[in-house]
C-alpha cells in the first residue's frame, strides 16, 4: 500500500506502469506540438521531412514564419497588455478585499464574502455574456440619456480587461488572504509603538510579510488572464487576444505557424511556472 | 481606510452584473424559455451537457484518485517535488495548445494513425477527431489538474499509521480505500468535482474543436444565439438556465456531502 508496508512485486509494477502512462498521457500533446514546429512540411503532421526554423524565421510568399507574422503578433501584444492591467488591477483589489476579510468586521460581512466568492462558481460564459448584456444595457441608456457615447462599454480592450478583473481578482483574493491569515498582527503594533504611521506600517511590515503571496498571486493572474478564452469570446472587440486568434485559425485548418506559437508559449509559460516555483521554495 | 469602505461596493457592482439576465427590454414574457422547452434540439444538449459533465468529473476523479495517492504516499519522497512539478506544469500551458495537440495527435492524419499504419496495424487512417469519446477525453484532460492537486493536498493530511493499523488489523486494499481513504479525502474530492465539473459545463473550447457537429455542448448554443443570430433575449435564458444548472449541481454535492462552500474554497 503505502511505502513502510511489504508489498507485492506485481502491484508495484502495475501502479507504476499506471503513473508513467499517466505522465505520457500528459505530456503528449504538448511534445508533439512541439516537435511538429521543426517539421519542414507544408501540414502539422508527420512524416518528418526534415529539420527547420522556418516556421519561426521565414517570410517567404508559401510560409510566413511567426517572427513575420503581423497579425499573430498583434494578437500577442493585445494579450500582453491586457495580461498587464488585469494583474495590476486584480493586485491592487485582490489585497485591498483580503486586508478587508481578514482584518476588518463590518455588517454583511459573510454575504459579501460569498459575493465574492461567486465568480469562482460562475462558468466563464456566462460572466462573459452577463457583462457584455451589462456593458450594452449602459451604454444605451448613456447614450439615450445624455447622448454620450462611451468607449468603455463596446466590446473591446477595456471591457475585456473588466471581464478577466471579475474574475481573477477573486483568486488573488484567496491566495493573499490564505497568506494574511498567518500574519502576526503583534508586529503591527509593535511598529505602531515604535512610532510609525498605519500607512508605513503597511508598507513596511504587512506588504513586505505579503511578498511571496503578491508574486505568486501576480504571476497567476498573469498566466489566467493571458490565456483566457471562455470569458474574453464574448467581450473581444476587433483586437482580437491571443487564444481568440488562435482558436479562429485552428478551427479553419491549421499549419504549422500555430505549432510554432504554441512551441513558444508553452516554453514561455514553463519558464514562468518554474521562476514562480523556485521563489515560492525560497520563500518557505 | 478610504479604499477599503469603496472597495465593497465595486465589489458589489461587479457582482451585479452576475444577474443581470433579463429577456426583453420592452416587455416581460416567458417565450424565452418556452422556446427551450419546445425545441427538442435545446432540450437535449441541456441535457446532454449535463449528464456528460458528470460523467467527465467522474472519470476525471477515477483517474486523480491513484495519482495522488502514489504521488503523497507511494513514490519516494525524494522524487515526490519532482512529480509534483511535472504534474502542473502542463496545465500552465493555454488550453488552447492543449487541445490543439490533441487534434494533431488524433485526427486522420494525425501523428497516431502515422504510427498505426507504419505498425500495419491498421490499413486505412481512421478519423479518431470529432466523436464524443475523443471530446470526453479531452475535457478530462483539460480538468484533471484541479481534481488532483485538491486530492493530494488532503491526502498529505492522512497520518500512514491509520492505513498500517488498518492493514495490521487485516483489511484488504479494498477496505482500506473505502473505510479510510475516501472518507478522509472526501472534502479534497468534492472540492475538486466542483471545480471540474464547473469547468467542463463551461467549457466552449474543448467540445467545439473536438466533438463532432453531432456533439453539440449547451456553452455552443449560447454562442450561437448570441453572436450568431443575434437574439441576445434568447441567449441570456440559455445562459440563465445554465447557471441554474450548475448552481443546483453544485448545492447539491455539498448538501450531499455536508460540505459548506467557505470550507471547499479553502
Amino acid at each position: 500500500m503505502i511505502r513502510t508496508l511489504p508489498t507485492s512485486k506485481t502491484y508495484n509494477r502495475c501502479f507504476k506502469l499506471y503513473i508513467v502512462f499517466y505522465f505520457v498521457f500528459l505530456f503528449a500533446p504538448l511534445f508533439v506540438t512541439c516537435v511538429l514546429a521543426f517539421n519542414d512540411s507544408q501540414f502539422p503532421s508527420l512524416p518528418w521531412k526534415g529539420f527547420t526554423l522556418e516556421w519561426f524565421t521565414a517570410n517567404l510568399p508559401q510560409r510566413v514564419g511567426i517572427f513575420n507574422d503581423q497579425i499573430n503578433l498583434d494578437s500577442i501584444w493585445v494579450s500582453f497588455r491586457v495580461a498587464f492591467f488585469v494583474t495590476l488591477l486584480s493586485l491592487a483589489v485582490g489585497t485591498c478585499a483580503s486586508f478587508l476579510f481578514e482584518q476588518e468586521d463590518f455588517r454583511f460581512k459573510q454575504g459579501l464574502y460569498f459575493l465574492m466568492l461567486a465568480p469562482l462558481v460562475v462558468p466563464g460564459v456566462i460572466l462573459g455574456i452577463s457583462i457584455l448584456l451589462f456593458s450594452n444595457t449602459l451604454g444605451t441608456h448613456f447614450e439615450t440619456s445624455w447622448n454620450l457615447d462611451v468607449e468603455l462599454f463596446r466590446p473591446g480592450f477595456w471591457l475585456v480587461v473588466l471581464g478577466q478583473f471579475s474574475f481573477i481578482a477573486t483568486l488573488v483574493t484567496l491566495v493573499v488572504s490564505a497568506r494574511l491569515r498567518k500574519f502576526d498582527r503583534t508586529l503591527e503594533e509593535a511598529a505602531m509603538n515604535l512610532g510609525a504611521n498605519r500607512f508605513e506600517v503597511i508598507w513596511h511590515i504587512t506588504l513586505k510579510f505579503l511578498r511571496p503571496a503578491l508574486i505568486g498571486a501576480g504571476a497567476v493572474a498573469f498566466l489566467m488572464s493571458f490565456e483566457n478564452f471562455n470569458t474574453t469570446l464574448f467581450l473581444v472587440g476587433y483586437e482580437a487576444t491571443l487564444p481568440i486568434n488562435l482558436y479562429l485559425q485552428v478551427r479553419d485548418g491549421s499549419t504549422p505557424v500555430i505549432n510554432a506559437i504554441s512551441f513558444l508559449l508553452i516554453v514561455g509559460t514553463s519558464l514562468l511556472a518554474l521562476l514562480n516555483l523556485y521563489f515560492s521554495r525560497k520563500s518557505k | 481606510m478610504f479604499v477599503m469602505i469603496v472597495l465593497p461596493h465595486i465589489d458589489l457592482l461587479i457582482m451585479s452584473f452576475r444577474i443581470e439576465n433579463d429577456e426583453g427590454q420592452q416587455i416581460w414574457s416567458l417565450k424565452n424559455y418556452l422556446n427551450f422547452f419546445e425545441e427538442p434540439i435545446y432540450w437535449l444538449t441541456f441535457a446532454r451537457t449535463a449528464i456528460y459533465s458528470i460523467l467527465v468529473t467522474f472519470l476525471t476523479f477515477v483517474i486523480a484518485l491513484p495519482v495522488a495517492f502514489y504521488i503523497t504516499k507511494v513514490v519516494k519522497p525524494k522524487y515526490q517535488g519532482f512529480l509534483l512539478v511535472l504534474l502542473l506544469l502542463p496545465f500552465w500551458v493555454s488550453e488552447l495548445v492543449r487541445v490543439y495537440g490533441w487534434m494533431i495527435l488524433l485526427r486522420e492524419s494525425g501523428v497516431i494513425n502515422h504510427f498505426l499504419l507504419k505498425a500495419g496495424l491498421l490499413k486505412q487512417p481512421i478519423e479518431m477527431l470529432y466523436r464524443d469519446s475523443t471530446m470526453i477525453l479531452g475535457l478530462v484532460y483539460t480538468s484533471m489538474l484541479f481534481m488532483v492537486v485538491p486530492i493530494i493536498s488532503v491526502l498529505d493530511s492522512l497520518d500512514n499509521s491509520l492505513i498500517e493499523a488498518a492493514y495490521d488489523l487485516g483489511a484488504n486494499m479494498w477496505t482500506i480505500l473505502f473505510k479510510i481513504i475516501i472518507p478522509h479525502a472526501t472534502p479534497g474530492i468534492v472540492s475538486g468535482s466542483i471545480v471540474v465539473f464547473m469547468l467542463t459545463l463551461g467549457n466552449y473550447l474543448t467540445p467545439n474543436l473536438m466533438g463532432g457537429k453531432n456533439s453539440l455542448w449547451f456553452t455552443e448554443q449560447i454562442y450561437n444565439q448570441f453572436i450568431a443570430s443575434f437574439n441576445w433575449n434568447q441567449g441570456s435564458a440559455f445562459g440563465f438556465l445554465l447557471l441554474v444548472l450548475s448552481s443546483i449541481v453544485v448545492w447539491l454535492g455539498l448538501k450531499l456531502t455536508r460540505q459548506n462552500l467557505k470550507k471547499v474554497v479553502q
